[in-house]
C-alpha cells in the first residue's frame, strides 16, 4: 500500500514538474513554429477522417435512439434540438477528446518512448538542440489548439448525422433542421463546452509527451508508454468533464 | 601535439542506484589524440562518454573539456561546449521521421542559423561525400542498412566540424568488411580534420586501425594503459585476452 502511495505521489510530482517545464519553455525565444505546423497537420488533418465517421455516427444513432421516447410524449418536433445540445454540450466534446486520447497520446506517446529508446533525444541533446523544445512544447501546443477545432468539426458533422437520423423516418428539410438547432442553441450551450475542449488538448498533449519523454530504456517500454498515454489521458477527460460540469452549474 | 590537454577527466565516479559504475577514472587527452576505450559490457565505457557530454551526471569528480570545468555548467553553458562535439551513438541513432538530408540540415541548422541555403546544402555535400554516401541523401532512414546508417551518423557528427568526436561502438553490429570501412573512415576523418577522439569499441581491428593510445576499463577504473602493441605483449593476462 505504501509503495504504491510514494508511486502515485511520485508520477503526480513528476508530472507537475513536467508541466512547469513545459511553461517555462514557452517563454524561451526559438519557437520551433515549422514542427508546430507539422504537429497541427499530424493531430488536426490526420484525425479528420476518424472524426467525421465517429462524429456522424452519434448524431446518427442518437437521433435514432431518442425518437421513440420523445414520439410517447408527442415531442418529435424537439428532436433537432435535443440532439444537438446533448451533441454539443456533452457527447461531441468527450468522445471527440477520448478518440483524440487514444490516437493522438498513444501515438505522441509511442513515437517519443521510440526516441527515448533509440537514443534519439540524446543525439537532439548532444548537438546542443532543446528536445523539451522542439518535441514536447510543439506537441502539447498542437494538441491544445487542434482538439477544440476537431470539437467544433464534430459538432457539425454530429448534427447533419442528426438531420439524417430524423430523414430516416420523417421529413425536413436541410435549412428547417439547422434553423431549429439553432433557435435552441444558446452561448452558454456551446461556450463552456467549447472552453474545456482546450483542457482536454492540453492534458492529451502532455500526458502523451510525458509518458512518452519518459519511457524508460527497452522497446518493450515504447509499448506501455503508448498504453498508459491513453489510459491516463482518457481518465483526465472524464474528470476534467466532471470538474468542467461541476464549475459551468455553479457559475452559469 | 599541445601539452594542454584537450578533455581531462579526473577521479568520476559514477553510480545507478545501488550500483557503482564508474570508481574514478582519470583520463587526459591531447589535441589531435585518439583514444581508445575497451572493456567488457557493462564495465562503463558509455557511461564515461555520456558523461563528457552531460547526458549523465557525474556523482563525483572532475571533467574539464577545452579547459572549462563542465560538471558545473548550466544548460546554455553546457550547449556551447556540446557544439564543439561530434557524438555519434551505437546505433546511429538518426532521426527516423526524417530523411538523410533533413537529419543532417537539422544538425547544422541549428547550429549556424545565419548560414545561407546554398551553404547549408554544400556543407550536407560535404559531409555525406565524406563517408561516401552522396546518393543516399533523399533515403529514410528505415531504407538504409546497418553500415550506412552508421556512415550517415559519422556524417552527422561531422557536419559541424567539431573539435572532439565521441564514438560508441561505431562498428557494433556490423560485418567484417563493413565494420574495417568504418574504421578506416573514421581514421580518414580523424586526419582529414585533426579532431581528437574517444572511441569506446570491442572491435579489436578497429582499435588497432584509429586509437594512438588504449584504455581498458575493469571494475569502473582504469586497469590498463598504452599502445596497441605494448597491451597485446602485456604480462596482465586479462588484459592479454582482448588481443586473442
Amino acid at each position: 500500500m505504501t509503495f504504491y502511495l510514494k508511486n502515485i505521489f511520485n508520477e503526480a510530482g513528476n508530472i507537475t514538474l513536467f508541466t512547469l517545464r513545459f511553461f517555462k519553455a514557452l517563454t524561451e525565444p526559438a519557437f520551433q513554429f515549422r514542427e508546430f505546423v507539422r504537429q497541427c497537420f499530424a493531430v488536426g488533418y490526420k484525425t479528420l477522417p476518424l472524426i467525421s465517421i465517429t462524429g456522424f455516427i452519434m448524431g446518427l444513432v442518437l437521433t435514432i435512439q431518442s425518437r421513440p421516447t420523445l414520439l410517447k410524449f408527442g415531442a418529435e418536433s424537439w428532436l433537432p434540438s435535443m440532439v444537438s445540445l446533448s451533441l454539443i454540450r456533452e457527447i461531441a466534446p468527450v468522445i471527440t477528446a477520448l478518440i483524440c486520447a487514444g490516437k493522438i497520446a498513444s501515438g505522441i506517446g509511442a513515437e517519443l518512448g521510440s526516441m527515448k529508446v533509440t537514443e534519439q533525444i540524446d543525439a537532439m541533446e548532444v548537438s546542443a538542440i532543446n528536445p523539451y523544445k522542439y518535441l514536447v512544447v510543439t506537441r502539447i501546443l498542437a494538441t491544445t489548439l487542434m482538439v477544440p477545432l476537431l470539437v467544433i468539426y464534430a459538432d457539425f458533422i454530429g448534427v447533419y448525422g442528426g438531420y439524417i437520423g430524423y430523414n430516416i423516418h420523417g421529413s425536413m428539410s436541410l435549412f428547417r433542421y439547422f434553423s431549429e438547432v439553432l433557435e435552441h442553441l444558446e452561448y452558454l450551450d456551446f461556450m463552456p463546452a467549447f472552453i474545456k475542449t482546450f483542457f482536454f488538448g492540453f492534458f492529451i498533449g502532455l500526458i502523451g509527451s510525458y509518458k512518452g519523454f519518459n519511457a524508460s530504456n527497452g522497446t518493450a517500454s515504447v509499448g506501455i508508454a503508448a498504453n498508459e498515454a491513453v489510459v491516463a489521458a482518457s481518465l483526465s477527460v472524464f474528470i476534467i468533464d466532471m470538474m468542467a460540469v461541476q464549475l459551468t452549474d455553479l457559475f452559469f | 601535439m599541445e601539452t594542454q590537454p584537450i578533455i581531462n577527466i579526473k577521479n568520476l565516479h559514477k553510480s545507478f542506484g545501488e550500483n557503482k559504475i564508474l570508481k574514478g577514472i582519470n583520463l587526459s587527452t591531447n589535441k589531435g589524440e585518439s583514444v581508445v576505450i575497451l572493456g567488457r559490457s557493462g564495465s562503463g565505457k558509455s557511461v564515461t562518454i555520456k558523461c563528457l557530454v552531460g547526458l549523465a551526471k557525474a556523482d563525483k569528480g572532475s571533467i574539464s573539456i577545452f579547459g572549462k570545468e563542465i560538471t558545473s555548467l548550466n544548460n546554455n553553458e553546457l550547449n556551447a561546449i556540446r557544439v564543439r562535439i561530434g557524438f555519434m551513438f551505437q546505433n546511429g541513432a538518426l532521426y527516423d521521421s526524417m530523411s538523410v538530408r533533413q537529419n543532417l540540415r537539422f544538425t547544422l541548422k541549428h547550429h549556424t542559423q545565419d548560414l545561407a541555403e546554398s551553404d547549408i546544402e554544400s556543407k550536407i555535400m560535404e559531409a555525406l561525400d565524406n563517408v561516401g554516401l552522396k546518393e543516399s541523401i533523399d533515403k529514410m532512414p528505415s531504407e538504409l542498412s546497418g553500415g550506412m546508417n552508421k556512415r550517415i551518423a559519422l556524417a552527422r557528427a561531422i557536419i559541424i566540424k567539431p573539435e572532439i568526436i565521441l564514438y560508441d561502438e561505431p562498428t557494433s553490429g556490423l560485418d567484417t568488411i563493413t565494420a574495417r570501412e568504418i574504421s578506416e573512415l573514421i581514421l580518414s576523418l580523424q586526419e582529414k580534420y585533426k579532431t581528437t577522439s574517444i572511441i569506446i569499441t570491442h572491435d579489436m581491428a578497429c582499435a588497432k586501425m584509429s586509437g594512438n593510445r588504449i584504455l581498458i576499463l575493469k571494475d569502473g577504473l582504469i586497469n590498463a594503459e598504452g599502445t596497441y602493441e605494448e597491451l597485446e605483449k602485456s604480462k596482465d593476462e586479462w588484459v592479454r585476452s582482448f588481443f586473442i
